[in-house]
């Protein structure tokens, strides 16, 4: 009884999750584009831009996800599909600059200026197209987790061997975009962002079609994810995660199928990374800090493994936490996340979302005893 | 004796279905499989005993595709190499396997496990677009029927009870439709009635495949009643009908001797 409300409550937290999204941002959105900045009701610009913030780090979290929750993949360097994705954005917005940097150039960045360079590098040509770049943020991403899952699986370099790995990916990307002969302005990244397609990012409505375009994106894989989850495919991915050798003894070539999910998830990653930039205005080589990746990992060990919506839940808590927190005690917010994950870990295995079954069974024992006070009543008649 | 053999077919004659040529395995020095051969015929049941450490678990993995042997070679069907292909590929030539140790989908549903092992083209593509044909759902349905789990095919397979996991794994053998199946130590843990239920359902399965079962159990190997290879230090010690074997002098020195 207690399981079939429990898969009622799934079937329909699928459309919930979506609806809860979009509504809250619309109604958000509306309050601080509709209403005068004195009404009480009225949503400040930042707060706008904050919830774009979190809802492109729930995406973040829900494409791991997918490779860990799903496939059994702990992947420590999400992060460096999401800044891949970022920097493809960025690229995208130092070309809309145009004359208007500080130096007038039409083509070149002002980085670049400074650096006395004469041509564009030949990596950064078509950027100056929305599609090319939009291509781009889906393919920079996807294609690496391609070429290094391709690799990683194939030889079945598995559980904290292939974490260590792909902390070591991120971590390698962080030092190559540190120099600034790699043309994608060194320390300081890319910044100064003047518009995107068109629209000035200075604009409210233009933070508030962000924050939309977050919400939507977001939806759009949660509904997705949920799916493929399901499906019968979404039943080999947990078999791959279970039991690794029986499903390939059963006939199914596990590589392959890890391969399809993380190279699917880099470029979910590597879009939220894309939103997130214009949101933030900036993107630079600390986006690609290991310590991001395990953040992100955090994040969907506390909203819950394996449930696709816990990650999401876990991203917006958490960095909602993170705001408040380093506003108040900045040096302690690494000590807190730590503590919250190794707390996380011993007595919430199942995350802020495993919560709510053992919540809701504790409800209905109560109401049990509550409602059969009767003596001669046998509970074991349930099944 | 050879009631699995079709009246007037003559085994010794056909083409062995499964043909172990000199396979060793080495570990550090230590031969697992000691130029081991072996051969099975097409519609045949063997059962291998020996005891523990002789190299039968090593057998199935070198079979399987788990473990590449230092030397020799494995045919199936006459001229498949088995030791030159992946687990994968050689499950999907029409070998299924269960393991010594129960190991199904815990986390899954009894009907998702055996649906996980129907027989279909399973690459990535063809499965993402896959769903359950009603042919599909009568087939889970039959298999579920065999191996009487059909009260509990909504359960999770990690709630069932070693014997009743043992079964799902036969089940899901059952439903990759293979040509050969090898059965790790199927009873391990069953009780009295469950191993005769177990040793007439293989008895059943060998009716249309081919089945080579790896077992401890005597009493087990006796209900079979089938031709018995005898593993020793991972070489054939005797090969026989399981009194022949079991008057052999050598078979009662290593069994005895331990
Ligand atoms: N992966 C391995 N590494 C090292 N030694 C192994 C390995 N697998 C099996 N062995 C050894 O090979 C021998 C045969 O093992 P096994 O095939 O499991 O025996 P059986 O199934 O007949 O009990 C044993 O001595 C075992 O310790
Ligand atoms: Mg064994």
């Amino acid at each position: 009884m207690i399981a079939e409300k429990l898969g009622l409550f799934r079937s329909r937290l699928g459309w919930i999750v979506p609806l809860i999204i979009m509504g809250g941002t619309l109604l958000v959105a509306a309050l601080n584009l509709l209403l005068p900045p004195d009404a009480a009701l009225h949503v400040p610009g930042y707060v706008i831009a904050l919830l774009g913030k979190y809802l492109c780090y729930a995406l973040l979290a829900l494409s791991l996800d997918l490779v860990w929750g799903y496939v059994g993949i702990l992947s420590l360097g999400h992060g460096a599909f999401f800044a891949l994705g970022g920097y493809a954005m960025g690229m995208y917005l130092m070309r809309q600059i145009g004359t208007r940097g500080v130096y007038g150039n039409p083509v070149l960045p002002d980085f670049m200026v400074f650096l006395n360079w004469q041509e564009l590098p030949w990596y950064w040509y078509g950027f100056d197209h929305f599609a090319v770049a939009l291509l781009m943020m889906a393919l920079a991403p996807g294609l690496l987790a391609f070429v290094f899952g391709f690799l990683a699986f194939r030889s079945r370099v598995t559980g904290v061997y292939l974490s260590i790995i792909t902390q070591a990916l991120t971590y390698a990307l962080l030092l190559a975009f540190f120099r600034n002969d790699m043309g994608f302005g060194g320390n300081n990244g890319l910044t100064d962002f003047k518009e995107i397609l068109g629209a000035d990012l200075q604009l409210a409505g233009t933070k508030a079609c962000l924050l939309l375009a977050s919400a939507a994106l977001l939806s759009g894989f949660y509904l997705f994810c949920r799916r493929m989850t399901r499906s019968r495919f979404g039943k080999v991915l947990v078999a791959v995660r279970d039991a690794e050798s029986r499903a390939r003894f059963l006939g199914y070539r596990v590589e392959s199928y890890k391969l399809v999910v993380f190279t699917f998830s880099a470029v979910m990653a590597g879009l939220a990374g894309a939103l997130y930039v214009p949101q933030v205005g900036i993107i630079n080589p600390g986006e690609f800090d290991p310590a991001n990746s395990i953040e992100a990992v955090v994040w969907v060990a506390v909203g819950g493994r394996g449930t696709l919506v816990g990650p999401i839940i876990g991203a917006i808590l958490v960095n909602f936490g993170k705001t408040i927190f380093t506003g108040v005690l900045p040096e302690l917010w690494l000590f807190a996340l730590g503590g919250l994950f190794v707390f996380v870990t011993l007595f919430m295995p199942k995350g802020v979302v495993g919560l709510w079954p053992s919540l809701m069974a504790r409800l209905a024992q109560m109401r049990e005893r509550l409602g059969y006070q009767q003596p001669q009543h046998q509970p074991e008649a349930e099944e | 004796m050879n009631t699995s053999h079709p009246i007037g077919a003559a085994p010794e004659y056909t083409q062995p279905l499964l043909y172990l040529d000199g396979v060793t395995v080495s570990f550090d020095g230590f031969r697992a499989l000691n130029a081991l051969s072996l051969m099975i015929a097409p519609q045949e049941m063997r059962a291998v005993i020996g005891p523990n450490g002789a190299g039968k678990t090593t057998m199935m993995d070198v079979i399987t595709g788990k473990t590449r042997p230092d030397t020799g070679s494995v045919f199936f069907r006459g001229n498949t190499d088995l030791t030159q292909l992946d687990e994968a590929a050689i499950a999907n030539l029409g070998i299924g396997r269960k393991f010594q140790k129960p190991t199904v989908f815990e986390n899954q549903s009894v009907y998702d496990n055996v649906l996980l092992a129907l027989k279909t083209d399973r690459r990535p593509a063809k499965i993402l677009m896959a769903g359950e044909s009603q042919n599909e759902r009568d087939r889970i349905e039959e298999i579920l029927g065999i191996v009487k789990l059909t009260a509990r095919r909504h359960r999770l397979a990690g709630e069932l009870s070693h014997g009743q996991k043992q079964w799902l794994e036969i089940g899901m053998l059952l439903a990759q439709e293979p040509q050969l199946l090898l059965v790790d130590e199927p009873v391990a843990g069953m009780t009295d009635a469950e191993t005769d239920a177990t040793a007439e359902l293989l008895r059943e399965i060998n009716k249309t495949r081919t089945v080579v079962v790896v077992e401890h159990d005597m009493t087990f190997v006796r209900a079979l009643d089938v031709k018995v290879t005898v593993l020793h230090e991972g070489s054939v010690l005797a090969e026989g009908s399981l009194d022949h074997v079991s008057s052999d002098t050598r078979v009662i020195e290593v069994y005895l001797g331990r």
